[in-house]
């Protein structure tokens, strides 16, 4: 089985070829030349020409590196001493302890069967208004945070994860500085979550191929405690870097792009990733929190773009602000009609108002007469932005929802805010 | 082609094998690639000299360069009889009930069960006796199956005319029994048992003829009933970026359209809202029927982690299923959720077919595979005379929102409605967020034309009203036209949007809608004179008020009533 060969016919970015035979469609391999060995992963077959790409990268490979296939697919072992470690994409340890042992799992495995999925219910409480209240945060969901390069995303992401109630939380980091990696695992320290986490990170400065391997690590090991009845949260960040590296491949390999150098399965590949997201019947389940930065903040561009039909919904980060608009989760119909009756009147109604006021922005911008609607909005828009959307603010849902009511009665009278009596009845507060 | 036919692997890339052969094979012939234990179903797509191509339905991960691969002599083809209703299956019509019941959590690669099982038995009533002259298509008895008579019809792809040689009694048989036999002129014979099967990718044709859709369909979705309506065996498309409600739209109306049977097609789509539609539906009742919702749908699903090249099978399973109830004279209505990435699954494959890319790197063929989809829908004429009919929307997924894209070109061509959501509709929590002005529909819808005409006029007014206001102030508008722009607004929150999680304002009947628009009819009528901008704007948010609290209201209930005069009083 454990044949070398050593004469390599191509080398072409991270992908080298070699003639071999009795190869596996995605097979390890190893491979030692003069700087050290690297594993590689087979990716196409051509008659006896086999592609692989070298995880560490090709430069210093000779064409007379030794190739040694190890006849079995990338895999992660996993146990709970897997708790309070941190590794490489390619699942070496980053943190001078011993490697990996325990039982061998395959990464990238099969997806879930459909039929033992159940409808998520339980709200994820972050304690900010914004996300509790708007776009209600659901054990089980995926979803990202778009953002531009320079917000606060990381930051946002490791708060939520502090706040969440989980048992096992999983950093996948992809490209992340070194100061950002620094940040998370000192965040995770200092919580007092570190023992309860397990990190994965790909820095900038490492070879792009781990980076592809990164969110599959994670997820493996995430599977693998849900299935074991633990809530996990996986974190990922930032998925463009994931994306980028997959375009890069795929351009070594000559494929033809779709849009913007992207490859056509640019949607499947993250969708393999995403749909991670589980909440398996009479187990555990999987929630991914991920960050996709929007360059040029376009979310037209095809990474936030796919991105965007593939999870359930996404937080809008701006000027480090939790946008209403183009924030969404698709899954708070499911939480938010258990919370509190006016939960929902007061989230749909809240929000158009606050449309309206940034249409009265736009029109006092121009230098138009204020009527006294307008006025109305304006005090009310204010109050909004600095009540309830500044990311400062924590506070339970209870009495976020009674902060709307309190701001709307400021505002407006009941017969403008137009929401169903029986709710003004009971909720509009007295003075 | 009879005995098995192999060849071996030569090459993979992703989900395509190529494999040499020695004998012949068929072009979209069915192949299985021996990976070890696991026999992966796969397709031929294109056959070059002594190698052909295969399309993998599964993860092609381990397979090695001369492994076997073993030809199946037949297209990929669908199982049809009594037993679908109710059941949820994966592109290739695997049932996932049953893989979840013997492989558990995950999708196991290889394992491929019957779609229907023939050990079940049920009554069987015969319709023909020996000696009768049948054709394709024609019943030859019939079986109970949910609410339906379920009828066994003579195999869609016999041709010509065939006499019933024999056929048995009244009674229960197992769903595989031989029912009847028939023969004909040259003497073949043919046994006919409950289910048949049929390639998914040719239309069933055995029916009279196509006519042309007419007939209004009911989906209880206001703004299509009444603006861009959708007709019993036509075609219409959702198009959309993501947030702004497809998804949550195909939902509704595959809960109170009124239609016999609904097939769902979640085709790369998430796993997550499949669920949704799984555990909501067999505790939701149809009203027509006080049966179950499950018990008139069919879901497959292929979402969007699972194996691509299924996932372009998925929709013409879906339509060859769709085509089957229709052949009994039922309405069916098909929902594709979402064609774009059964377009993307086409893109990926001719990638690695190394074509030459159209545009955005989708394949030539793209156009017309879509046109040919859709061209399935319709209303036809049974050869017993009754009338059957295939309505299809499909939602599209343009990439950036961006409607120019070609799939959503495309797909406009051969829609009959085009229901554009936006985005911006959909950020003002305005849902359904289909757009008023930019959507269209060639059919006819139930509530008057006239009417009609009134409520586009003053969308369209209100907006360019609107669109002024921006330019020279609610202080440079003139009185008339700023109520014109808040008639429109009134309109658009009281009627064309609609809760979707309110229990009564979710669905709307047609008689409702009708009486409703005449109200409102009323309303937009009537030239009112107001001291102030203000005074108007206060009129309208206190009329929309009552109305809103109407719309949640039971129709011709005694809160209806006491709203109903309520909103009379306001207008005076």
């Amino acid at each position: 089985m454990d044949k070398v060969y050593t004469e390599v016919i191509k080398i072409a970015g991270d992908v080298i070829t070699v003639e071999a035979e009795g190869i596996g469609n995605r097979e390890l391999a190893e491979v030692r030349s003069r700087f050290g060995v690297s594993l590689a992963q087979v990716i196409r077959m051509d008659g006896q020409k086999v592609s692989l790409q070298v995880l560490s990268g090709s430069r210093g490979i000779s064409t007379d590196a030794r190739v040694r296939f190890l006849g079995r697919p990338m895999m992660v072992s996993f146990s709970d001493d897997l708790l309070g470690r941190v590794f490489t994409g390619s699942g070496e340890p980053r943190d001078n302890g011993p490697r990996m042992t325990g039982e061998m799992v395959p990464i990238g495995g099969p997806s879930v069967n459909p039929v033992q999925r159940v409808v998520p219910k339980n709200m994820v409480h972050t304690g900010i208004p914004m996300i509790d209240v708007f776009n209600t945060l659901v054990e089980s969901q995926k979803l990202p945070i778009f953002s531009v390069a320079g917000e606060p995303y990381n930051q946002l992401l490791a708060r939520i994860a502090m706040q969440a109630d989980v048992d096992v939380i999983i950093l996948g980091g992809m490209g992340l500085k070194f100061d950002d990696y620094l940040f998370f695992r000192d965040t995770l320290e200092k919580a007092g979550a570190l023992p309860r986490s397990v990190l994965f990170v790909h820095t900038a400065s490492d070879p792009t191929v781990e980076c592809l391997l990164v969110p599959d690590m994670a997820l493996a090991a995430a599977e693998q405690f849900a299935l074991k009845d633990k809530r996990v949260l996986v974190l990922l960040t930032d998925m463009t870097n994931f994306a980028d590296s997959l375009k890069e491949i795929a351009i070594t390999m000559e494929q033809i792009p779709s849009n913007r150098g992207y490859p056509g399965d640019l949607y499947s590949q993250l969708a393999a990733r995403y749909e991670k997201a589980v909440d398996f019947k009479g187990a555990g389940s999987i929630t991914i929190l991920a960050v996709t930065t929007m360059p040029g903040d376009d979310v037209t561009h095809p990474v936030p773009d796919n991105t965007g039909y593939i999870t359930e919904g996404q937080f809008y980060l701006k000027g480090g602000r939790i946008e209403p608009f183009g924030s969404l989760s698709r899954l708070k119909q499911q939480v938010n009609g258990n919370t509190r009756e006016d939960h929902r009147a007061i989230m749909d109604r809240m929000i158009q108002l606050f449309a309206d006021y940034r249409e009265t922005l736009e029109k006092l911008s121009m230098g138009f007469q204020m009527s006294a609607w307008d006025k109305k909005l304006l005090k009310y828009g204010e109050r909004f932005e600095n009540e309830l959307m500044d990311l400062s603010v924590n506070i339970p849902l209870e009495q976020a929802l009674d902060l709307g009511w309190q701001i709307l009665e400021d505002c407006f009278t009941p017969q403008e805010v137009g929401m169903k009596l029986a709710l003004i009845e009971k909720y509009w507060p007295r003075k | 082609m009879s005995e098995t036919r192999t060849g071996r692997v030569i090459g993979v890339n992703g989900n395509m094998v190529a494999a040499g052969f020695d004998a012949q094979v068929m072009q979209n012939e069915v192949a299985f690639v021996v990976c070890g234990s696991d026999r992966l179903k796969a397709e031929v797509i294109r056959v070059r000299g002594k190698s052909c191509d295969l399309q993998v339905f599964e993860d092609t991960a381990g397979v090695r360069v001369g492994d076997r691969v073993e030809f199946a002599g037949k297209l990929l083809s669908v199982d049809l009889g009594p037993g679908l209703l109710g059941q949820v299956f994966d592109g290739l019509q695997n049932p996932l009930e049953g893989l979840a019941a013997g492989h558990g959590f995950f999708l196991k690669r290889g394992v491929y069960l019957p779609a229907i099982d023939r050990e079940v038995v049920q009554e069987f009533t015969p319709l023909v006796k020996t000696g009768d002259r049948v054709r394709s298509g024609d019943r030859i008895g019939t079986v109970p199956e949910k609410i339906f008579s379920h009828a066994i019809m003579v195999p869609f792809g016999l041709e010509g005319q065939w006499q019933v040689v024999d056929v048995v009694t009244k009674g229960t048989y197992s769903r595989k029994h031989v029912l009847a036999r028939v023969r004909d002129e040259q003497g073949e014979t043919v046994e006919i048992s409950m289910v048949q099967t049929w390639p998914v990718k040719i239309p069933i044709k055995a029916y009279d003829e196509k006519l042309k859709p007419v007939k209004p369909l009911v989906t209880k979705v206001r703004i299509i009933d009444t603006l861009v309506p959708v007709a019993v065996g036509g075609t219409f498309c959702t198009p959309g970026p993501f947030g702004a409600g497809k998804t949550v739209l195909q939902h509704k109306l595959s809960r109170h359209a009124e239609v016999d049977i609904v097939i769902i097609a979640a085709c790369g789509e998430r796993a997550g809202e499949v669920v949704e539609v799984l555990k909501e539906f067999p505790e939701l009742n149809d009203p027509r029927t006080g049966r179950t919702l499950m018990d008139r749908t069919v879901i497959i699903c292929n979402t969007s982690s699972m194996p691509v090249a299924a996932r372009e099978s998925s929709v013409y399973t879906a339509v060859t299923i769709a085509e089957y109830y229709r052949q009994m004279g039922l309405n069916v209505l098909l929902l594709a959720d979402s064609t774009s990435r059964w377009a993307q699954a086409m893109r990926e494959m001719s990638g690695r077919l190394e074509e030459i890319p159209g545009e955005e790197a989708f394949p030539a063929y793209l156009e017309s595979r879509i046109a040919s989809f859709y061209e399935r829908a319709g209303l036809v004429r049974l050869r017993d005379g009754s009338t059957g009919s295939v309505t299809i929307g499909g939602t599209v997924s343009p990439a950036g929102g961006n409607f120019e894209e070609p799939v959503t070109q495309a797909t406009l061509k051969v829609a009959g409605a085009f229901h554009g959501l936006s985005r911006a509709r959909a950020n003002a929590r305005r849902y359904p967020a289909i757009d008023p002005l930019e959507s269209w529909s060639k059919y006819k819808g139930f509530v008057p034309e006239a009417q009609v005409a009134k409520a586009r006029f003053y969308l369209k007014r209100s907006a360019d009203v609107n669109q002024m206001m921006k330019v020279v102030g609610e202080e440079g508008t003139p009185a008339l036209d700023f109520v014109d722009y808040l008639k429109g607004e009134f309109l658009d929150a009281v009627y064309l949007q609609q809760n979707a999680f309110d229990k009564v304002d979710e669905s709307s009947s047609s008689e409702r809608q009708t009486y409703m628009f005449a109200v409102l009819e009323k309303i937009l009528d009537k030239a009112y004179v107001f001291s102030s901008k203000d005074e108007a704007r206060a009129f309208f948010q206190g009329l929309r008020q009552v109305f809103i609290n109407w719309n949640s209201s039971e129709f011709m209930s005694e809160d209806f009533r006491r709203l109903e005069r309520e909103i009379a009083a306001k207008i005076g």
